[in-house]
């Protein structure tokens, strides 16, 4: 099975260290975007908006927004260069940010 | 140098008590993110992509030994080992916490540091020439002047709350190192034939979306009329700067809209009005703040070393740093060293804290202890004895900072761009790397001669491309980035906007597209002093669009 599953993500800035983390399934956030929960329909976006509103809400993160993935073989990609940026790290210092702590997730900023 | 005087110190670490408690009311809930971001950025806080970042004010770019070591301590303990030097003189931190934010500005304060004045609608951090108080074409040191305004702009209640931010550079020199023609205002002194100080008033310049220079709205102010004068600027500004309006805020918008005239007429009215409150400081008081920069114990040296010139003609490397990195100094045997934070394939203006606390070290041996930061995001060693120069030289080539390309193609001003920035439209750092390691010839950069390149990400141009002589401005199209060329920009005596030469390349064209450039410029020129900005100007962008866009 190798379909590309193409939805939105929910992302934001967590409050205490600013670093960059996505909702999972769960309702926890992880700083992996591979663990992003996906929304495949208009609904269940929403539904991702209306968790993000609370996420702001309770200081969780400091705003939160929808972006553009998809999906393949467990591994998550922003469809934007700016959100693959930030899912990884500086594309210039690899050693720095989520790339280097595997949790970059599966896609360097120039796929 | 300037130390705070108590009443600063006593300011800064309220300031710290204060943003403590802001910060711990944001992170228990007290205070929401729209209450709290404003609150974060008169600190100096931005949210950036990866987390937050703190540009901390280094005012006029000066430092001392001891304060770099501070900012190389804040890079290890709060940061990951780096800093970030920018086209404003100040330091970024890249990866800075909220929740440990209070903490690192009350060890900024320990040495006389904070992070006020870097953003917001106020009046920024006060820049000037990064050879100021050592420049032999310098008439007289502008730092007094910059520190006047920064204690005269800090907290002003009327300039809290400007239409938007607002840039003042200051130059003590004729030839304009601090780029004060594209400033909100810039300050240039003049010296009568009666020999009294006077300052040339230049507002309204700027670059962003929209680039302007400045115009001349007093030739000759004399200095004790400075503070009415720029009070009377900024009231104008204030009540008639637009408000509703982010990109059409600045005052060079207003001076364009009103027109030089109305706009100089305006502030006369207000600088009559302003003479009769009587604002002006008192002449010892800036005889005061004039004494924190007395000229240091300069030795009486011969104009010429013979340790130095032994090295320099037995030592091809050091010869060569010297031609392109060294600059004469006021007092004979001295000379100014430009510390190059471009090495080959570098990130431009990012230094490690090691290199922090080597650049410290021998500003304290070798230095009188200063450091400056230069807008083009490198450092300078103002005041260093020309038999020194060889010792300085190797300790620097031994920390990966001797790169000799002061002024050079490699020499390249780069904002963060998309890899650090929430507000960048494409990255800027990996063009600059990829143009550095093309022109990694060394003997090739000195052969091309004086080259200004300057990268930003997007429109907000804090990579200053409009006043390169070849800029490079980043943009995005459906998610893909793409880059404009500009030729033709200078922020010197002669400033000038650059302007777009063609249609744009994607990131891995744009060094062939650079080198294609330079190499019709050494086609055209007359000669080795036929500068490539004199080549441009001269004969326009027609050749070089001819070259570039030509059919294959």
């Amino acid at each position: 099975m190798n379909a590309i599953e193409t939805g939105k993500a929910l992302t934001g800035n967590r409050l205490s260290d600013g670093e960059v983390v996505f909702l999972t399934r769960s309702g926890a956030w992880s700083v992996s975007i591979d663990e992003a929960v996906i929304a495949l329909e208009p609904q269940s976006e929403a539904a991702l908006e209306r968790r993000g509103e609370q996420a702001v809400a309770h200081n969780v993160v400091t705003e939160a927004y929808l972006i553009g993935v998809e999906r393949s073989q467990g591994r998550v990609r922003a469809l934007h260069i700016r959100e693959r940026i930030r899912a990884t790290g500086p594309s210039v210092r690899l050693d720095l940010g989520k790339q280097s702590q595997g949790t970059g997730g599966g896609f360097a900023p120039q796929s | 140098m300037y130390r705070y005087d108590e009443f600063d110190h006593r300011f800064v670490s309220e300031r710290v008590a204060q943003f403590r408690d802001q910060a711990a009311r944001r992170l228990s809930g007290e205070l929401t993110e729209d209450e709290f971001k404003p609150l974060r950025l008169m600190n100096g806080l931005y949210l950036q992509l990866h987390a937050y970042m703190l540009r901390v004010a280094i005012p006029y770019g000066t430092l001392s030994g001891k304060q770099m070591r501070k900012l190389a301590d804040v890079a290890d303990k709060y940061d990951r080992g780096y800093g970030h030097f920018t086209t404003r003189q100040n330091i970024q931190y890249n990866w800075i916490k909220l929740e440990e934010t209070a903490d690192l500005l009350q060890e900024l304060s320990e040495v006389e540091m904070h992070a006020i004045q870097t953003s917001g609608n106020c009046i920024r951090n006060v820049t000037t020439d990064h050879w100021a108080g050592a420049a032999a074409d310098e008439l007289a040191d502008p730092r007094p002047v910059a520190e006047l305004l920064r204690q005269w702009s800090t907290l002003h209640p009327e300039f809290s709350f400007l239409p938007r931010k607002f840039k003042i550079a200051v130059t003590g020199a004729p030839n304009d190192r601090a780029a004060v023609k594209v400033h909100d205002i810039g300050l240039r002194m003049h010296q009568n034939d009666a020999g009294e100080r006077g300052w040339e008033v230049i507002v309204g310049g700027g670059l962003g979306r929209t680039p302007l220079i400045g115009y001349t709205v007093r030739e000759f102010l004399p200095e004790t009329q400075l503070l009415s004068y720029l009070e009377a600027i900024m009231r104008v500004y204030n009540l008639h700067g637009r408000r509703d309006n982010k990109y059409k805020a600045r005052i060079k918008i207003l001076v364009h809209e009103l027109g030089e005239e109305n706009f100089r007429a305006e502030v006369e009215a207000e600088f009559a009005r302003q003479k009769e409150l009587d604002v002006e400081v008192e002449s010892r008081e800036l005889e005061r703040i004039s004494n924190y920069f007395a000229e240091p114990a300069f030795e009486t040296l011969p104009r010429l070393s013979t340790g130095y010139e032994a090295a320099r003609a037995g030592d091809p490397a050091f010869a060569q740093w010297v031609r392109s990195n060294i600059a004469a100094h006021r007092k004979d045997g001295y000379a100014i060293v430009n510390i190059s934070l471009k090495p080959e394939g570098g990130i431009p203006g990012d230094a490690t804290s090691e290199q922090m606390r080597t650049v410290a070290d021998l500003a304290e041996r070798f230095s009188v202890e200063e450091i400056r930061v230069s807008h083009h995001q490198n450092l300078v060693l103002p005041h260093v004895k020309l038999d020194d120069l060889h010792e300085v030289w190797k300790v620097l080539a031994a920390n990966g900072l001797a790169s000799a390309n002061i002024g050079k193609a490699g020499d390249i001003i780069a904002c963060p761009g998309l890899d650090y920035c929430t507000l960048a439209t494409a990255r800027s750092i990996p063009i600059a790397q990829t143009i550095s390691r093309r022109f990694a010839d060394l003997n090739r950069q000195h052969e091309i001669g004086p080259l200004r390149i300057n990268i930003s990400g997007c429109i907000n141009a804090c990579g200053h491309h409009h006043v390169a002589h070849i800029g490079i401005l980043g943009l995005e199209k459906k998610g893909v980035e793409y880059y404009q060329i500009t030729l033709g920009g200078s922020s010197a005596t002669d400033a000038s906007i650059g302007t777009i030469l063609g249609p744009g390349f994607s990131g891995d064209k744009v060094p062939d597209a650079i080198e294609t450039i330079v190499n019709t410029y050494l086609n055209l020129r007359q000669g080795g002093d036929d500068s490539f900005l004199d080549v441009v100007r001269r004969l326009g962008h027609q050749p070089f669009k001819e070259a570039l866009y030509a059919p294959a």
